[in-house]
């Protein structure tokens, strides 16, 4: 049923074909197969001592008073920190990805559950966590903020007394698009559907929690950071911006990171208490968070309450879309975002259509909940953007009667609109959509899946197709618009070739499970004909590696793709002329046939660039004006943000006696423009697809009113597994981005954004019998039940 | 506490903490980082080992409770030089992203291959059930451990200590 390429037997010598783009196995595996990963908890240094963080156990409330006399008297413990001495060293408070501050550890008020309030370090994990038991901390307690509904009411508490003069919990407003022209178009459409759409706190949950080991050493001040850091070079410069360390004299080295998802894109106050730790102890320290800490205090993602509203002809144009934003950021703002995006690039709601007005406007409020808003296996909220518009069209086509493909097919942005500058000023680089939507459709069998969808009914089974279509705007960006805290969003890359034609690509960005030691040895093996094998990828050690922002929001392959290309042909473009020395001739009459220049109408006359790299390095003679050495350095600024597309379509089957939702099919069919690696890429995809099926059916991080965390263990937070998940069904349509030097676009997280709201069409589908129309996520049997009884009700 | 056990086929012994749960025992006194953890529940799965020839979460048994028996881990896997077929498996139809998973998972698929050589594909998702992938998806684990079954003929079977 899958449509992956089948690979041909005998894989054992595929690493060592001269290839570039195509399927290949990872580099990495061989490692990992051998459980010989070297992921941070793994790393042991001599004398190394455990850290263990001290959470608050309530959401709102005053400390009265910490005594860690009995903790300091453990006889392993070695050191007991709390906010108090923090302050002393100018580290209680430390800044946020989004500008705002957040507490290290507690020194006036805790502000949610879960929140760090004194750290121990001691000889090993256990007596680590035995001293936390002793440590007695008294507190006033406050009423909570919980239901973000009531966060902006004069009676509601300020929960960020901490802010000089903050008398509410507001902090943002934010709109984009044309109010007045929206309206105008509102007004006078045939139709307007409404809708009250609830995308609910979940978090990224990597299979590894975050962690560190830091080491300081005091003689020669100098700090080294084993972490789970997305985002290494960006870390190292808060860590000196925070700190006050000097940053050459940090050191953040990310080794294998067992999945992050943006997650692990925020500095933790974790870190910080590790670092702290080794300086105050001069040991090396060892901080891993359980999946209680992971679950219930680091980065959450969504947390939008959108009120969507679509106008639209009664024969089926859609006009205009507007929106309104409630948006839950927790006790402190540490939405990662661009700098000039306080609500990411939730603008592109206006999703693959051609329409005459949008507008969205937004309200950001604290509350006393977890701080967060990271890029969850997304683009800066492009999940809840995409979500918005393609629930709203199924809410439209539900009006109109209408088919929810043929909705979607009469009102894409054509293929000669393209670059297409939407309603609210993002400009699309490419995208052809009707032939994906169609790739889809074949694959699925859409009319047959119809056609069986009424027979179902007419017997009373409840059987659902849902259909998305979404546009991603990934691989912040250009430096122009996008920075994070004041640094550019651009990347750099250094390619070496050794004498012997061997070479090393050193990339600012950071797998977690990508594969970029081997999608980024293809790139390069593409533009230079080294053999992948051939090619070492460095990259998570700012030592080793030049300045980059990292991984997240599918920016690897939009950004640090482009400079291992464009590195590359640097590189060849100095080659070129060494082999006109080599072959006496004019660099005109050098033709590149991949990994070799020849002379043109003589085909036999060639030199290889395993040839020029020897010459490049030896003793003879090389063109006037070229240095020794085959080996360049580059930085990438995007010239814009890639946009991916694609069209799902997955099918449910509900049992209506549990209401129980099955996913009996799902069908993907995404272009990504050019594909570097199809068995990476496919490999992304399904991962995607799981996340979507645990959003929309499963995963949820709720609260009591009392802002206890309902989803703080992995009982409570349910993720799929392979029972809950069928087995994927993808295809794929190639359209380049113009402006990407080899066409490619980022897909890492396409599924994460597209498949939720296939998945919740699918199920309101199903639900159509009962006059449901829409239904918020998550889909347990619980609120589905509740749907088809007419009483949907929304999850917060 | 003493306590002692055949970890790889090699008997080891240690002085420890009568609480020191296995997966500690195994990554932090014997070196074994294989082995994973990844909650605090016994959901994730990360952590599957073997005891007496049975994949077990080695995050739910203490060390102690493994003193006299056998302990299998992912590192064991590889013989003689020779990659056990689920290893192969797992690299050919691309069952692993970030690897955290995958030796707990590998350790299950190895256990059930030795029970069931040609499990079909409900088979093998309800084998791995009680462990959670963020990466793949299942389907290529599902694949992988079909591939395994399809190539155990090149290697003797199972291989356990």
């Amino acid at each position: 049923m899958t449509t992956t390429d089948e690979r041909p037997a005998g894989f054992e010598n595929n690493d060592h074909k001269p290839i570039g783009h195509g399927r290949m196995l990872r580099k990495e595996d061989p490692r990992f197969i051998r459980g010989k990963g070297n992921y941070v908890d793994d790393v042991q240094l001599p004398g190394m001592l455990h850290c263990a963080i001290l959470r608050s156990p309530v959401a709102h409330a005053r400390i009265v008073s910490i005594d860690t006399s009995a903790a300091e008297a453990h006889p392993k413990v070695k050191a007991v920190v709390t906010g108090a001495a923090l302050t002393g060293l100018g580290l209680a408070w430390m800044p946020t990805l989004s500008g705002d501050v957040q507490s290290v550890l507690a020194t006036d008020k805790v502000r949610f559950q879960g929140q760090e309030v004194a750290f121990v370090v001691a000889e090993d994990r256990y007596a680590a966590r035995d001293a936390l038991e002793l440590i007695d901390v008294e507190y006033d307690l406050l009423d909570p903020v919980i239901d973000v509904r009531m966060a902006l009411d004069p009676s509601a508490p300020v929960i960020r007394d901490d802010l000089d003069g903050k008398q509410n919990n507001h902090i943002f407003d934010w709109e984009t698009g044309d109010e007045a022209a929206t309206e105008a178009v509102f007004a006078s459409a045939d139709v307007v559907v409404s809708e009250d759409i609830v995308y609910p706190r979940v978090h990224p949950a990597p299979m590894e929690t975050c962690g560190c080991v830091a080491d300081y050493d005091r003689i020669d001040s100098r700090l080294t950071l084993w972490s789970t850091s997305q985002a290494p070079h960006a870390h190292r410069t808060l860590y000196a911006i925070v700190a006050g360390l000097p940053e050459h004299k940090i050191r953040v080295i990310s080794p294998d990171i067992g999945g992050g998802f943006g997650g692990k894109v925020p500095i933790y106050p974790g870190y910080v208490c590790a670092i702290v730790g080794s300086i105050v102890t001069g040991k090396p320290v060892k901080w891993m968070e359980d999946r209680s800490e992971n679950l219930t205090s680091t980065g959450f993602a969504r947390d939008y309450i959108m009120r969507g509203e679509i106008a639209a002809t009664r024969d089926g144009k859609i006009l205009a879309v507007r929106t309104n934003v409630l948006a839950d950021h927790g006790a402190f703002n540490g939405v990662a975002a661009p700098v000039k995006y306080p609500a990411g690039f939730f603008g592109v709601f206006t999703g693959s259509y051609d329409l005459q007005a949008a507008y969205c406007k937004m309200t950001a409020v604290y509350t006393n909940k977890a701080p967060g808003g990271v890029a969850y296996a997304c683009s800066f909220r492009i999940t809840e953007a995409v979500y918005l518009i393609e629930r709203i069209v199924d809410c439209l086509a539900y009006e109109l009667e209408m088919d929810p493909v043929e909705l979607r097919m009469r009102n894409f942005i054509q293929p000669d609109q393209f670059p297409y500058r939407t309603k609210t000023g993002w400009v699309y680089d490419s995208g052809d959509y009707e032939p994906t939507m169609r790739k889809a459709l074949e694959l699925a069998g859409y009319d047959e899946l119809r056609r069986e969808q009424a027979e179902r009914r007419a017997r009373g089974e409840l059987m659902g197709i849902g259909v998305s279509f979404f546009t991603e705007a990934v691989g912040a960006g250009p430096r122009k618009d996008m920075d994070i805290l004041g640094l550019g969003m651009a990347d750099g890359c250094e390619l070496r070739v050794h004498p012997t034609g061997k070479a090393v690509v050193r990339l600012s960005v950071q797998s977690q499970g990508q594969g970029h030691e081997t999608t980024f040895a293809q790139i390069v093996a593409e533009e230079i004909g080294i053999p992948p094998a051939d090619i070492d990828v460095v990259h998570g050690d700012t030592d080793q590696t030049p300045f980059g922002l990292g991984t997240y929001g599918s920016r690897s392959t939009p950004v640090s793709g482009a400079a291992a290309a464009l590195v590359a042909r640097k590189v060849r473009d100095k080659a070129r002329i060494i082999a006109s020395g080599m072959l006496e001739v004019s660099v005109a009459d050098l033709e590149w046939v991949k990994g070799a220049f020849h002379v043109k109408g003589d085909p036999g006359k060639s030199v290889t660039i395993q040839d020029i790299a020897m010459r490049a390095h030896g003793a003879g003679d090389l063109p006037e004006g070229i240095e020794g050495g085959l080996e360049a350095q580059i930085c990438y600024n995007p010239e814009n943000l890639t946009y991916p597309h694609g069209a799902y379509i997955c099918v449910v089957d509900i049992d209506p006696g549990t209401a129980q939702v099955k996913v009996r099919r799902f069908v993907a069919v995404d272009d990504c423009g050019t594909r570097i690696n199809p068995m990476i890429i496919e490999g992304q995809v399904h991962r995607g697809l799981t996340d979507g099926v645990g959003m929309a059916l499963m995963e949820m991080i709720a609260f009591d009113e009392d802002g206890n965390c309902l989803g703080g263990s992995l009982m409570d937070y349910l993720i799929p597994t392979a029972l809950e998940v069928p087995d994927w069904e993808t295809g794929f349509t190639v359209t380049p981005s113009p402006h990407h030097p080899i066409g490619a676009k980022g897909v890492g997280e396409s599924a994460t954004v597209g498949s939720p709201p296939a998945i919740v069409n699918a199920v309101v589908d199903a639900l159509k019998p009962f006059g449901v129309r829409h239904a918020d996520m998550p889909l347990t049997p619980s609120r589905v039940w509740d749907a088809m009884r007419g009483v949907p009700r929304p999850p917060i | 506490m003493q306590v002692s056990m055949i970890v790889n086929g090699e008997e080891v012994t240690r002085e420890i903490e009568g609480r020191l749960l296995l997966v500690h025992f195994l990554r932090d006194h014997l070196g074994l980082t294989g082995t994973h953890w990844g909650c605090d529940t016994s959901n994730c799965g990360t952590c599957v080992v073997w005891l007496d020839g049975e994949p077990v979460k080695s995050c739910t048994v203490l060390a102690a409770m493994a003193g006299g028996h056998e302990v299998r881990t992912v590192e064991d896997l590889e013989q003689g030089g020779e990659l056990d077929p689920v290893q192969r498996g797992f690299m050919e139809c691309h069952g692993l992203q970030c690897g955290f998973c995958t030796p707990g998972m590998m350790m299950t698929a190895r256990a059930l291959l030795d029970r069931n050589p040609d499990p079909s594909e409900e088979e093998i998702r309800e084998a791995i059930s009680g462990q959670i992938c963020r990466c793949t998806g299942y389907a290529t684990i599902v694949r992988s451990v079909k591939w395994a079954a399809a190539h155990e003929a090149s290697t003797p079977a199972g291989g356990a200590s």
